[in-house]
């Protein structure tokens, strides 16, 4: 499936496959709370300045005015750091956007550690817990550059409801090609393994990939799945993994509690019970310190999600 | 249509709403009165909006963020000929399109409130989509005023002056209680005028249980060029009814048979 490894900005990418939705369809705004540069929006605003709504540093104001747009017909998508944008602003992704079945994309920047040493503050580590408890509303995770770019096109395709987790800042291989489709709602098999299934979402999903080529040195073939959508999640893929491997990891940068862990331990318990690794930040806010030694902290790169694997697997 | 129809159609307005909150056993029939006048108003005076075409992209827009009147705008909407008033009478029940708190289920309805402080930037949303499509359709939100204690709307309400929507329309239901006390008294408001002048709005000051000049001034509408326009409706909050007016335990309150009676009696004297 490797079609490239060099490193590249997921942010950047979904933002210009935007772009270049926004040139076709001239129903695409953004609106966004400052900071355009940082959520990749600035050049959207230079091409269409009419069809950027900048409101200032005022999330709540932010989805309701969205909301709003698309009783005009427009097609929101909201660019904002995902720690603001889905805490601050819950009630009005919940009601003005789910709750109205309001076609907006709620597109969380910055997601994960990406802020660093900015701190709790600034991490967005619960936001996948907090988007896919919220009926209609689809919460996506995108893992590389290409993907990155795929879902913004399925995006700007699809109706409806949707909150998506963009990497930025941190540099991910790339594992799919250009031409690569974002089929919302399925799970994507990256590596064929029978052992044991790695389950990722967004930064995840590379970071299982190569956790996956250390453990196929020490003779363990495990399968990697990625999870682009989170929720609805895809329980056929999840039940097929436990019948046909009998053994799921999940790891993400987000708290293990109630985000891809708990979807696909859900879907597990509810199909075919196995047991299940759950790897990401516990229950406790990051100390101080750039987003790399953050993941390395809490063992969130390829080698030390290996070392936590091969012990697990005994 | 003519001004002078107004008070009984407001009159008509409120013996529905008493009828729904009544026989449901639910809503707010205080908050309803208070409102009944300006919806009235707006729906019998005001907006360009259509029972046969609900969703004619070049509606006026109206959103009822004073979600709490919802027995009073679904019968003015019934009396517009929106839903038929027989099914008033499902109010709150199992499967109604009619929830306490104003749900767009219903066509004509443009949003679904009852979370406060999110219709008015869902109105200024509308504004600007009616803007760029360069359509001179008009955006009318209604609020309570306890409501303007949430936060979201001050932020709404600063970007509606720098964007200078001036095809906005923001009326508040001015009658100065909330559900446990007065506004002053719980988080003061006043002055409220100054306030949205100081943020850049043009203001107005209207008697909202006076229909003929409520139709004067939303006509007057924008109050100043490139500014959002806000109306505030001087009001009292039960109005109409006499045990009602400016009792705070009417705020969900309900009405024995006896006192239904006597407030319908009291619409009509």
């Amino acid at each position: 499936m490797t079609s490239s490894t060099k490193p590249s900005e997921c942010a950047a990418a979904f933002s210009a496959a935007l772009l270049e939705r926004g040139v076709e369809d001239e129903r695409i705004v953004i609106v966004i709370n400052d900071s355009a540069e940082t959520h990749f929006a600035t050049e959207f605003a230079t091409r269409f300045p009419e069809r950027v709504f900048d409101v200032g540093i005022a999330e709540q104001n932010m989805v309701g005015v969205a909301a709003g747009l698309t009783n005009a017909g427009r097609v929101p998508f909201v660019h904002s750091a995902s720690c603001f944008l889905t805490a601050r602003a819950m009630e009005q992704i919940k009601a003005d956007v789910a709750y109205a079945n309001a076609n907006v994309a709620l597109c969380g920047f910055v997601s994960g550690l990406a802020y660093g040493a900015l701190g709790g503050t600034h991490h967005s580590t619960e936001d996948l817990a907090w988007m896919r408890a919220i009926p209609n509303l689809r919460v996506m995770a995108p893992a590389t550059a290409n993907d990155s770019a795929a879902a913004a096109r399925a995006l700007a395709a699809h109706e409806g409801p949707a909150f998506v987790r963009v990497i930025s800042k941190t540099l991910v291989p790339e594992i799919f090609p250009r031409e690569h489709e974002f089929v919302l709602d399925r799970a994507l098999t990256v590596r064929e393994g029978s052992e044991v299934t790695l389950i990722g979402t967004g930064l995840g999903t590379t970071r299982l990939l190569g956790a996956a080529e250390i453990l196929t040195a020490a003779g363990i073939e495990a399968r990697v799945v990625h999870m682009g959508t989170v929720s609805p999640i895809d329980a056929e893929a999840v039940a097929s993994a436990a019948a046909e491997t009998g053994r799921i990891v999940v790891a993400e940068d987000h708290v293990v509690s109630g985000g891809l862990g708990g979807a696909v331990a859900e879907a597990v318990v509810q199909s075919q019970p196995v047991p299940m690794l759950l790897l990401g930040v516990p229950d406790s806010f990051a100390p101080i310190g750039p987003a790399e030694w953050l993941h390395e902290h809490f063992g969130l790169t390829a080698e030390r999600l290996a070392e936590r694997i091969t012990e697990w697997l005994g | 249509m003519t001004t002078t129809d107004l008070p009984q159609h407001a009159r008509e307005v409120r013996r529905l709403a008493l009828t729904t909150v009544h026989r449901a056993s639910a809503g707010h029939a205080a908050a309803d009165m208070s409102a009944a006048d300006i919806l009235t108003t707006l729906y019998w005076d005001f907006l360009e909006v259509d029972p046969e075409r609900p969703a004619d992209p070049e509606r006026d827009r109206f959103v009822c963020s004073k979600s709490h009147a919802s027995a009073a705008l679904y019968s003015v909407l019934s009396t517009r000929g929106f839903l038929p008033e027989q099914e008033l009478d499902s109010f709150g029940q199992p499967g109604s399109r009619l929830c306490l708190a104003v749900s767009c289920r219903l066509p004509g309805v443009e949003m679904s409130t009852g979370a406060l402080g999110h219709g008015l930037p869902f109105a200024v949303g509308a504004a600007l989509g009616a803007r760029l499509a360069g359509s001179s359709r008009r955006t009318v939100v209604l609020t309570g005023d306890g409501e303007l204690q949430e936060g979201s709307n001050w932020e709404a309400v600063m970007f509606a002056a720098t964007r200078g929507l001036d095809n906005l329309i923001l009326v508040v239901d001015r009658n100065r209680v909330q559900k446990g006390a007065s506004t002053e008294e719980i988080n003061a408001l006043e002055p409220l005028e100054e306030k949205f002048r100081a943020f850049g709005w043009a203001v107005r000051d209207v008697d909202g249980h006076d229909t003929a000049a409520l139709s004067e001034s939303l006509a007057a509408a924008p109050f100043a060029p490139g500014r959002p326009s806000c109306l505030l409706a001087e009001t009292v909050k039960g109005k109409g009814v006499s045990f009602m007016e400016n009792d705070l335990s009417w705020h969900s309150g309900r009405m024995s048979e006896e006192q239904f009676q006597q407030a319908l009696g009291e619409l009509e004297a």
